[in-house]
């Protein structure tokens, strides 16, 4: 998936309303004067959010010719959720590595503590300096 | 032993703050912040990354580099300019990626604070304008927006076995 392409998708589900008609479409095609019942907005207002999702490829549009029915396209959403997820634990990730170093930074300073306390004579302490 | 998840919140219209528990006094934490081969064995993304540059000058007025590259030879890089060290407690430096996805230059500070052995790290990040900062969140950052999608991938799941069956 390209930057812009991914920029569009999520630009695209940046919006309630987008986010609630491709639920709707999640449960099958549909008219745009059916996405626009359940919303207080104008056929128009949809429309537009349509164009939105038509753009980003999140929808497109089925074969009947008079209903021209919206509906849902389910790989490039698959791939934002994807990407999404991935970078969502990269973050958590660098600071489970993190925790790690520093389990092993408090280690090697318990082991070093260790000598020097058991490095009373001079030799030893030579040897560690 | 893992200390806790990682929390992402936003403060005030131009701030994104993250906290994590570090099952560590807050001298060694602050080494792994600051020490060039202990950033570069840790801060690395995701799977397949490293950190070829990691180039810090802890000093007021110092700058700081970090590049990392891809096995697939993609390469992404950030720095900026540390504004005040107060060691092991504070760092607050500029940031800027290469090639920045939101306008302008960050200000990220850095705070450590030590409890029982264990330190809360909280790393601030101001952005120079709320657009900017909403930039960010519309990446998905912000765990709360991912979870918002997690939604839709679950309603798209149901919606591909629903395709596999009838096709």
């Amino acid at each position: 998936m390209t930057p812009d392409r991914l920029d569009a998708t999520f630009a695209a589900l940046a919006d309630p309303t987008r986010r609630a008609i491709l639920a709707r479409l999640a449960s099958g095609e549909a008219s745009v004067m059916e996405l626009a019942e359940p919303f207080a907005m104008s056929q128009p207002a949809i429309s537009k959010h349509l164009k939105v999702l038509e753009r980003a490829g999140l929808i497109s549009r089925g074969r009947d010719a008079q209903r021209r029915p919206r509906r849902l396209e389910a790989k490039p959403l698959a791939e934002a959720t994807d990407w999404l997820e991935r970078y969502r634990r990269v973050l958590e990730s660098n600071f489970q590595r993190l925790d790690a170093l520093l389990d092993q930074m408090k280690f090697e300073e318990k082991k070093r503590g260790r000598t020097k306390r058991h490095g009373k004579t001079p030799i030893a302490r030579r040897k560690h300096q | 032993m893992s200390s806790g998840t990682l929390k992402v919140t936003t403060r005030g219209d131009r701030e994104i703050v993250m906290t994590r528990v570090l099952d560590a006094p807050r001298r060694l934490v602050f080494d792994a912040f600051t020490k060039p081969e202990l950033v570069k064995r840790w801060l690395l993304g995701p799977p397949g990354w490293s950190m070829p540059v990691c180039e810090i000058d802890l000093r007021v007025g110092g700058s700081y580099r970090y590049v990392w590259r891809h096995v697939n030879g993609n390469e992404m890089g950030m720095g900026g300019v540390y504004r005040e060290i107060v060691a092991p407690e504070r760092i607050v430096a500029t940031e800027k990626f290469d090639e920045s996805w939101y306008p302008g230059e960050a200000v990220g500070t850095l705070m450590l604070v030590e409890q029982d052995g264990k330190t809360t790290i909280t790393q601030t990040v101001l952005y120079e304008s709320r657009e900017a900062r909403d930039g960010v969140l519309k990446s998905p950052m912000e765990s709360g927006v991912a979870a918002g999608y997690d939604r839709m991938a679950e309603l798209l799941a149901s919606q591909m076995q629903k395709e596999a069956r009838e096709s």
